[in-house]
């Protein structure tokens, strides 16, 4: 139950400036950004926070290098399919969790937890050498592996908190009322999962579309390289040209897909859908 | 259609050891009601999973019209269950809730439509068709629950607990409706409750158990004037039955509220049972009378005692009066369980009490003396070491 408490004009007004102090905080910089990747060449180093001539020459200008374009490809494909299969095989782990009792549980679960633990930049070298030896270096394979590997706790662990949650009760009332195990699944668990699924997906995505490490580490080329990688190698048109402009454009760029991602997932995940399937 | 459920020696054993239900043997006859009824933790839950297909039976079989379904899946059973939790799907209307068996069962849409809306006329549901369970009171999910039950008339229905969410007062409604309409439908109906009042209303027979071993079948009627011992004459009837150490000598009952002798009746029936020097003596409420209503020739075939008021609560219909009576409280394994499940364990330190329901025209006051005669014939006496009913007569 929601706890009630009672809305005093000081209260509000309270409230009204932590929010505004929080969003303030978190925004300064993405609008800073935004704002660099919109002023000309001449005028970046201005320390004005609305830029005195617009131009969006910097977005024209990234989207004409092959560079960046290939990196967004490789970004999407590689985060994309990282998260389907990360999610995938969470769903069927976090299921298999919550309501079976079988052997091993404990290890998975502990050995999950564990990865989740690892410090990943002790296994970059590690993992060069044998993406190497693999030829699984520079390529979008040499991508996915680990950030399947490291997704998977984070999907588990989410997923199983909302499996527990779906009372065991439906399961059971499904197979009186004549559905098959598979039935059962499909018509009455995965919709009530499915926010969870949802929600996953969003931080797996957001995981692997983020990454900097891995993605500078195991990628030497066009063929993999992701775009928190490519932005690192942007270049102006001389050697000494400062390259924020199109640096910026290119960050506020990429935030697009995680935005549109997360609004096209929002309205699945409705909080309390389950409630009134039982009672207290 | 016909739905005969025999458990023939159905015995469940958990994984971890513990023996939930241990041969359970009875018939249940086609269009019954029987109910299943006992403390918490005595195994009815199990074993109405055990007849639903929900657990797997340890051993014995389980016969639904003289076929074997142990190793059926519940779904090839076709039983209903209605869950304590009422388990309706959230994401699905009121609607969809109770066409989801027939969906399943791939029935023609017309035929569902039509049936979801006569099981909404019959439960009052039909207003409520598009809602989501979410938005609706507690007495209509139970009857969205009982919906979903009938609308593909099953062989059988299983309840467990399904009134226990309700508040007191939609409990005794439910109760009433649901009685209706399981005589309307004549279904077989297996009725899971710890509550013996429901026990006692709703079913034709009762099947009273205890730590996992059935204690006594028959109606209720039956149960509350022949319980087979000690734990079930306890457990049936509201306010319980009253417990006194008595000593048996020469045919006369030495006991708390006094010396009295045994009707012949009784005589012969402890006789044959072969009872011991010391017995536990029960005796109901209503069978006692304050012994200024009475006349001389009513008085014969009963005892007298004085003793003072503690309580007395007025029903305006009768009149309950509490007593305390000397001597220790009777005391067998059977009477401490059941203690302790009505939560009554903190028991006086001295003596015992004793309940009874005197008529209204008692001029009975609390704090007073009174004489309060009760009914000989009518009292039942038990083996304290087995708690066997030592006037049963079968
Ligand atoms: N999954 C399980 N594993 C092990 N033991 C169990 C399991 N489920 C129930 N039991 C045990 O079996 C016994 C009977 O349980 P059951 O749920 O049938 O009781 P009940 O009569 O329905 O009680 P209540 O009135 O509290 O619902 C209990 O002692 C319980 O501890
Ligand atoms: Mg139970």
């Amino acid at each position: 139950m929601a706890m009630m408490t009672t809305r005093t004009p000081g209260r509000v007004a309270r409230w009204t400036l932590i929010d505004i102090v929080v969003v303030v905080y978190a925004l300064v910089p993405v609008l800073w950004i935004l704002s660099l990747s919109l002023k000309t060449k001449s005028a970046i180093t201005d320390k004005s926070f609305i830029p005195t001539e617009w131009t969006f020459q910097n977005y024209v200008d990234i989207f004409q290098t092959t560079d960046f374009l290939r990196a967004l490809v490789n970004s999407i494909g590689i985060a994309v399919i990282a998260t389907v299969i990360a999610v995938v095989l969470g769903t069927m782990a976090a299921y298999a969790i919550a309501r079976l009792d079988f052997p091993g549980k404990r290890a998975l679960v502990g050995v999950s937890l564990l990865i989740a633990m690892f410090p990943q930049v002790s296994l970059v070298s590690p993992l060069f050498d044998m993406e190497r030896a693999l030829g699984l270096f520079d390529t979008w394979p040499g991508l996915i592996l680990p950030y399947i590997t490291f997704a998977l706790p984070l999907s588990i662990y989410t997923l199983s908190a909302f499996f527990r949650e779906i009372p065991w009760e439906l399961e059971k009332a499904a197979k009186m009322d004549g559905a098959t195990p598979g039935q059962a699944f499909r018509k009455v668990i995965a919709p009530l999962a499915a926010p969870g699924v949802f929600t996953t997906a969003i931080l797996v995505f957001i995981f692997c579309w983020n990454d900097f490490l891995f993605a500078i580490s195991l990628t030497s080329t066009n063929a993999s390289r992701t775009v928190p990688a490519a932005l690192q190698f942007f270049t102006g048109a001389s050697y000494f040209e400062d390259p924020t402009g199109t640096v910026s454009a290119a960050a506020v760029v990429i935030t697009i897909p995680i935005i549109l991602f997360v609004l096209f997932f929002q309205r699945r995940i409705v909080a309390g859908l389950t409630s009134g399937a039982v009672k207290g | 259609m016909m739905a005969e459920i025999v458990l023939d020696k159905v015995t469940k054993r958990y994984p971890d050891g513990a023996l939930a239900v241990s041969e359970a043997d009875f018939t249940i006859a086609d269009g019954e009601f029987v109910i299943l009824v006992g403390p918490s933790g005595c195994g009815k839950s199990t074993t109405l999973n055990m007849i639903a297909g929900l657990e797997d039976i340890s051993d014995g079989e389980l016969r639904i019209d003289g076929q074997r379904v142990n190793e059926k899946a519940p779904k090839d059973r076709d039983i209903a269950m209605v869950f304590q939790s009422y388990a309706l799907y959230p994401h699905m209307s009121v609607r969809e809730n109770m066409a989801f068996p027939l969906r399943l069962a791939k029935v023609d849409d017309k035929i569902v439509r039509q049936k979801v809306e006569q099981a909404a006329a019959t439960l009052d549901l039909t207003q409520h068709l598009d809602r989501k369970p979410g938005n609706l009171s507690g007495g209509q999910r139970q009857r969205v629950a009982m919906g979903r039950a009938i609308v593909r008339s099953p062989k059988a229905f299983l309840m467990d607990e399904p009134l226990s969410n309700l508040d007191a007062k939609l409990r005794v409604q439910m109760r009433t409706s649901l009685s209706k309409l399981q005589k309307q439908l004549g279904t077989t109906t297996v009725y899971v409750t710890h509550d013996q009042t429901e026990a006692m209303t709703l079913g034709d027979r009762v099947v009273v158990l205890r730590g996992g071993i059935v204690q006594q079948i028959g109606s209720p009627q039956f149960l509350y004037e022949q319980p087979a011992n000690l734990f079930v004459a306890g457990f049936i009837g509201s306010p319980s039955m009253n417990f006194l150490p008595a000593t048996l000598a020469d045919n006369e009952v030495n006991s708390p509220i006094g010396k009295f002798a045994l009707t012949d009746r009784i005589r012969a029936l402890v006789e044959k049972a072969g009872a011991s020097r010391e017995v536990i003596l029960g005796i109901r409420p209503e069978h006692f009378e304050d012994a200024h209503l009475l006349d001389d020739s009513a008085k014969a075939g009963g005892a007298t005692f004085a003793a003072t008021v503690d309580v007395l609560e007025s029903m305006g219909s009768d009149k309950y009066a509490y007593f305390t009576v000397e001597g220790d409280q009777a005391t067998s394994q059977e009477l401490e369980e059941l203690a302790a499940d009505s939560g009554s364990a903190d028991v006086p330190d001295s003596g015992s009490q004793v309940v009874t329901r005197l008529s209204a025209a008692s001029d009975a006051r609390q704090g007073e003396s009174l004489d309060v005669w009760f009914d000989a014939d009518k009292v039942l006496l038990f083996d304290p070491s087995n708690g066997k009913n030592l006037t049963y007569a079968g």
